[in-house]
């Protein structure tokens, strides 16, 4: 691993000179000229594919399509993407420079070719067309420098063969919105393995490569019937690794801090499902909407297994509206899901991410914003503890954004129809709330949320305004009665730890036990009855 | 079992239950984590009779609880009641295992492999192979991911129809068409193989490796790779060129750089279980491209294997395959690119040395080490500096001295701290290897240059190189190297200096006895108890305190008795308080 540190800034003093080197190189704190130099080197990067290739061969030019007869166009279109085929070097910028040039020209001259002109997809051009782009496109991506590239933070490593693979999916976008453009013969080439090898590209770093990949995935959706199932299952997978592979492994991680390579080889790049996320979601809502109702089995699997536990993502932030989104329109369409939805994401609710919480109470209230009444009661008490914690948080933010609650009319309306189980289970908080938060403004907010709470129902509210002391005391008994209770457990078992220890065979004996602790006993069981 | 038949109303179960269902799940874990306590309370029958279906029916909880759980019940077989009735255990152990987190999954699964051990062979197929076909086939990929982990446990205890489903589901998965239960396959399949009969090994396994090593994921074939090492050592030598090699080929040349990567990472495992023809013929040239490999990720993994490599190379023709194939690709890569793969390899290079022998060392890998000792990157360096032992035993270090001294000089006044702390541990090692003339000549400058470094951190490793420094060269050296430099820097201007040489005296009285420390380091610990500044003052009855011991009671009474006296009394409190500790420690009072 990396045992050394980035360098720590040192202060320029207590230096002695004795060597030969200077001493200003040395307590510099930044690393050398050299250094910096070699490290900024990669800033763009080539597949580590063409390496493996045998050298290119010099390409020399065809002549123009429009220039040749009509009769002989067929064949130069065909010789011209062969041609293309060629991979070369870009990471060496001054080889083959006349090769590239000439291929560079001509991936123009064929995407112009594509999209102009009628009549020139036939049937066996298919083959050559799509082996042109699978030579150029699909290739291994090489490491990538940052294991926890950040597509909306960090530089992104850019893809040094740009010139080419750009025109190349140029072609491939014309080529599938080409008027003669016939998916039943694009089928025998683009199937189940061109898709796979596509989406394998969203690891990309680039952003210009993604956003090419991103609507020739749509287009490949929208045209290819018979891939959409494959499409989305792929999909499924992506986000099904992401979520119980991935970030299980970067929590491992982070933990052991093992050999850093490891991370390259096993992890699927996050961008990938930020930006599956991102460009995929729309359709998949807009698949849903297509639907008819009852759902299908499989689009609610996608929500409940794939979409609730994305919540749990580290980089959530990066794709929340999405996601958000996302699952709302789910429940417009299928009320019915409302309580499973709630409940996943109550589960799955951030314990120590503040930033993540307010966006979680972003999501429930886009969700109370189009919630039925019916699913309301259905869901309302468990909804409520969670939304009594918030406003309890000690973080302000939290604390305020699930009091912004009390502002949404729709909102307000659906407790007033439930206050009388709502008041009880956000009454403790918020009393106690409005006494210990150390923020004034959440006090302030909370003293407005209690009055409306008041005005709603104000016999319930004197109910617990004046049971609130003797409430607490119970809880205060019962917490004491738990801990004898443990204790008690606690000695039992020490002592039957003991009598294992000199009896390694039988079984623990627990009738010395019992003799001791018969009145404890005797209490205990008084008191369950009533319970 | 005396719990179980007495009186069985020990303890209510509602009371326990109510504990486990508790709303706050901090105490909902704790009850769990508690779940044997509880069960010990209930007594084995009415664990199995009502403790057992609760959880089984009524928890579905938060990822952390189930964890819990699913730890706790893979020691429960003696609260159940012994081996007799452990396949109590079964169902909530099976619906563990289904669940989405991979944590409480694998949990699970671990569970289940430990009290698989517990079952006997009629139970085993009863009731734990059942539950394995349930989740080997189960919707839900999870359930299936979680059934490749426990084939292995239940097959060589059941009997042959048994086993031929067993393998047949097994089979299935590893064609599933969910990418994550044929990488749980692939990653279980070594561990299968090894439990299957050899005729088994040859029919079943080898036909699913080559399909595995070939999947359309690259995450899927890598993990092939590991598979390969054990199924190699099962086979026979004659099958495993026509069984493994084809695959294992193919392997080293994938497309993808993340299974090179793993050849490259396992190939020490893979050489010894293929054997040293194997080796010979395939081996030495794959591994020679792999040191060429156009990903530097490759290369450092494939570098990191350079010494074990040579090592296990057969002994008859072991040096002239290093020195053509091997040592080529090495001395490319001492001027790599990437500076991970050049520190790879300087931490293995100097290994070559016992290998090749003292002639060739020196004509071939010394200008290589010499080459690494001046590369830019200080890890390279440092790499090589750590390893000199292995140098040193074949050829002396001294060859190196030359070109040592610069590359120590440099790393010495990095200007990451880190770096200069690195060298400072190897320092010790260095002055034994190269002796005490050496080191008075060339290192001793450095050695107390480092006393004033900036870096508290280096300050005090300094000290503490001292220390091992006289222990090694004696008190004598001490005094005529060192002491007179020490003392002299209590007369610094700088107060963190005049500190550092009372760190000296703790570290070095000592080792260098009571007599330096009685004429030479008290009169000047004893004199600076007067400094102005007060962290001074308290260091010096610190280490009044830590010398004391070494001193004579006449000493410790006439001189150090009254300074600490003086010290008690100081306006500082942080003085008074240790000075007192001091007069306390040493029975001064």
């Amino acid at each position: 691993g990396h045992s050394l540190t980035p360098p720590v800034p040192i202060s320029i003093a207590l230096c002695i000179k004795m060597s030969a080197i200077s001493a200003s190189e040395k307590v510099d704190g930044f690393t050398r000229k050299s250094m910096r130099k070699a490290q900024k080197q990669r800033k763009s990067q080539g597949s580590s594919q063409y390496r493996t290739q045998s050298a290119p061969v010099e390409l020399s030019p065809l002549p123009q399509l429009k220039d040749a007869p009509s009769t002989e166009q067929q064949e130069l279109f065909t010789q011209k993407l062969q041609q293309c085929c060629m991979l070369f070097d870009f990471l060496d910028s001054v080889m083959d420079l006349k090769s590239k040039e000439i291929k560079r020209a001509t991936l123009n001259e064929l995407v112009d070719y594509v999209s102009t002109n009628r009549g020139v997809l036939v049937e066996s051009t298919y083959p050559e067309i799509t082996n042109m782009i699978c030579t150029n496109i699909f290739r291994t991506l090489p490491p990538s420098d940052n294991p926890d590239f950040d597509p909306e933070e960090d530089e992104p490593t850019l893809e040094a063969s740009w010139p080419h693979i750009q025109l190349v999916y140029e072609f491939l976008l014309r080529f599938l919105e080409n008027p003669d453009f016939q998916p039943s013969i694009a089928k025998r080439h683009i199937d189940q393995k061109f898709v796979l090898q596509l989406l394998e590209l969203f690891d990309s770093e680039d952003p210009r490569e993604r956003d090419f990949l991103k609507t020739i995935l749509h287009r490949i959706y929208g045209k290819f019937l018979g891939l959409r199932a494959f499409i989305r299952k792929q999909i499924n997978n992506i986000f099904l690794r992401f979520i119980y592979e991935t970030e299980h492994f970067n929590a491992i991680m982070s933990i052991i801090n093992i050999h850093d390579y490891l991370v390259h080889v096993v992890c699927l790049s996050f961008c990938t499902v930020i930006c599956l996320m991102r460009s995929c979601c729309f359709s998949v809502c807009s698949i849903i909407n297509g639907f008819a109702l009852p759902l299908k089995a499989e689009h609610k699997q996608f929500l409940m297994k794939v979409l609730i536990p994305l919540h749990t993502a580290k980089g959530l932030a990066l794709f929340h509206a999405q996601l958000a989104y996302c699952v709302v329109q789910f429940l417009e369409k299928d009320p019915t899901l409302t309580e499973p939805v709630i409940r996943g994401l109550l589960k799955f609710w951030p314990k120590t991410c503040s930033q993540k919480e307010v966006m979680f109470l972003g999501e429930i209230e886009e969700i109370l914003d189009v919630i039925e009444p019916t699913q309301f009661k259905k869901i309302q008490e468990p909804l409520f503890k969670q939304i009594s914690k918030c406003v309890a948080n000690p973080h302000f933010q939290v604390a305020e954004r699930a009091l912004y609650f009390w502002n949404n009319e729709y909102i307000l309306s659906l407790i007033e129809e439930n206050i009388d189980k709502v008041l009880p289970i956000m009454f403790g908080s918020l009393y106690r709330i409005s006494k210990e938060h150390w923020n004034p403004t959440i006090v302030a907010l909370v003293y407005n949320v209690l009055k409306t709470l008041m005005e709603m129902n104000c016999t319930l509210f004197d109910e617990l305004t004046s049971s609130y002391k003797a409430e607490r005391q119970r809880e205060k008994k019962k917490e004491q009665e738990r801990d004898e209770l443990w204790k008690k457990l606690d000695e039992l078992r020490l002592s039957s730890a003991a009598l294992v220890q000199n009896n390694s065979h039988g079984l623990p004996s627990l009738s010395h036990v019992r003799d001791g602790d018969g009145r404890f006993m005797a209490k205990k069981k008084k008191i369950n009855p009533k319970e | 079992m005396a719990g179980a038949d007495g009186d069985d109303s020990l303890y209510p179960i509602a009371v326990l239950i109510d504990e486990l269902r508790n709303e706050d799940v901090q105490l909902r874990l704790n009850s769990i984590k508690k779940l044997s306590t509880i069960a010990l309370a209930l007594g084995v029958e009415r664990t199995r009779t009502e403790l057992l279906p609760f959880l089984t029916d009524t928890i579905y909880d938060e990822d952390e609880v189930l964890l819990a759980l699913a730890e706790q019940l893979g020691n429960f077989t003696m609260l159940v009641g012994g081996p007799e009735y452990v396949h109590c255990l079964l169902p909530p152990l099976e619906s563990l295992a289904t669940v989405e987190e991979t944590v409480v999954r694998d949990k699970a699964v671990e569970s289940l492999r430990k009290i698989s051990q517990e079952h006997s062979p009629v139970d085993l197929e009863v009731h734990f192979e059942p539950l394995v076909k349930r989740l080997a086939s189960g919707d839900w990929f999870t359930s299936r991911t979680s059934a490749c982990g426990l084939f292995s446990v239940c097959y060589p205890r059941v009997s042959s129809t048994v086993k031929a489903e067993i393998r047949q589901h097994f089979r299935t998965l590893c064609s599933d068409d969910t990418p994550m239960v044929r990488r749980a396959a692939a990653s279980k399949l070594g561990e299968f193989a090894k439990v299957l009969e050899l005729d088994y090994v040859k029919s079943d396994i080898i036909s699913l490796f080559t399909a595995l090593a070939s999947d359309e994921q690259d995450s899927v074939r890598l993990l092939a790779v590991e598979a390969c090492v054990s199924i190699a050592t099962l086979l026979p030598q004659e099958d495993l060129e026509s069984l493994v090699m084809p695959t294992l080929r193919q392997a080293a040349e994938d497309k993808s750089w993340r299974v090179r990567y793993m050849v490259a990472d396992k190939f020490s495992e893979l050489q010894k279980a293929v054997g040293p023809e194997i080796t010979k013929n395939d081996l030495v040239p794959a591994f020679q491209n792999l040191l060429k490999d156009c990903e530097a990720e490759v290369r450092a993994a494939a570098a990191n294997k350079v010494k074990e490599f040579c090592e296990n190379l057969p002994e008859d023709n072991r040096e002239q395959i290093i020195m053509t194939h091997i040592l080529p690709c090495v001395k490319e890569l001492v001027s790599d690119t990437n500076q991970h793969v050049k520190s790879a390899l300087a931490s293995v290079i100097m290994g070559l040395s016992t290998i090749l022998g003292k002639d060739n060392t020196i004509e071939h890998l010394l200008p290589l080490f010499l080459a690494q000792l001046k590369d830019e990157c200080p890890e390279v360096r440092l790499n090589i500096i750590s390893n000199l032992d292995c140098v040193n035993e074949v050829i002396g270090i001294r060859q190196l001295s030359q070109s040592l001294l610069p590359a120590i000089v440099e790393l010495a006044e990095d200007a990451k701290w880190r770096v200069r702390l690195a060298i400072i541990e190897y320092m010790p090692l260095l002055a034994g290897q190269l002796g005490v003339e050496f080191f008075d000549e060339k290192l001793n400058t450095l050695c107390m240059a480092w006393l004033i470094d900036h870096v508290y951190a280096i300050r005090e490793a300094a000290t503490c190189n001292l220390m091992k420094l006289v222990e090694k060269f004696g008190a004598e050296w001490a005094q005529n190297t060192i002491v007179p430099k020490v003392l002299g820097m209590a007369n610094d201007p700088n107060y963190l200096h005049r500190m550092t040489t009372l760190f000296c005296i703790n570290a070095l009285s000592e080792a260098c006895g009571q007599d330096i420390t009685t004429k030479q380091m008290l009169p000047v610990v004893l004199k600076m108890s007067n400094d102005q500044v007060a962290n001074v003052r308290f260091n010096v009855a610190k280490s009044l305190q830590k010398i004391g011991p070494v001193l004579d009671s006449n000493a410790l009474q006439t001189e150090v008795k009254p300074v600490l006296e003086k010290l008690a009394t100081d306006t500082d409190m942080d003085v008074k308080y240790f000075a007192q500790e001091a007069i306390s420690v040493l029975v001064l009072a």
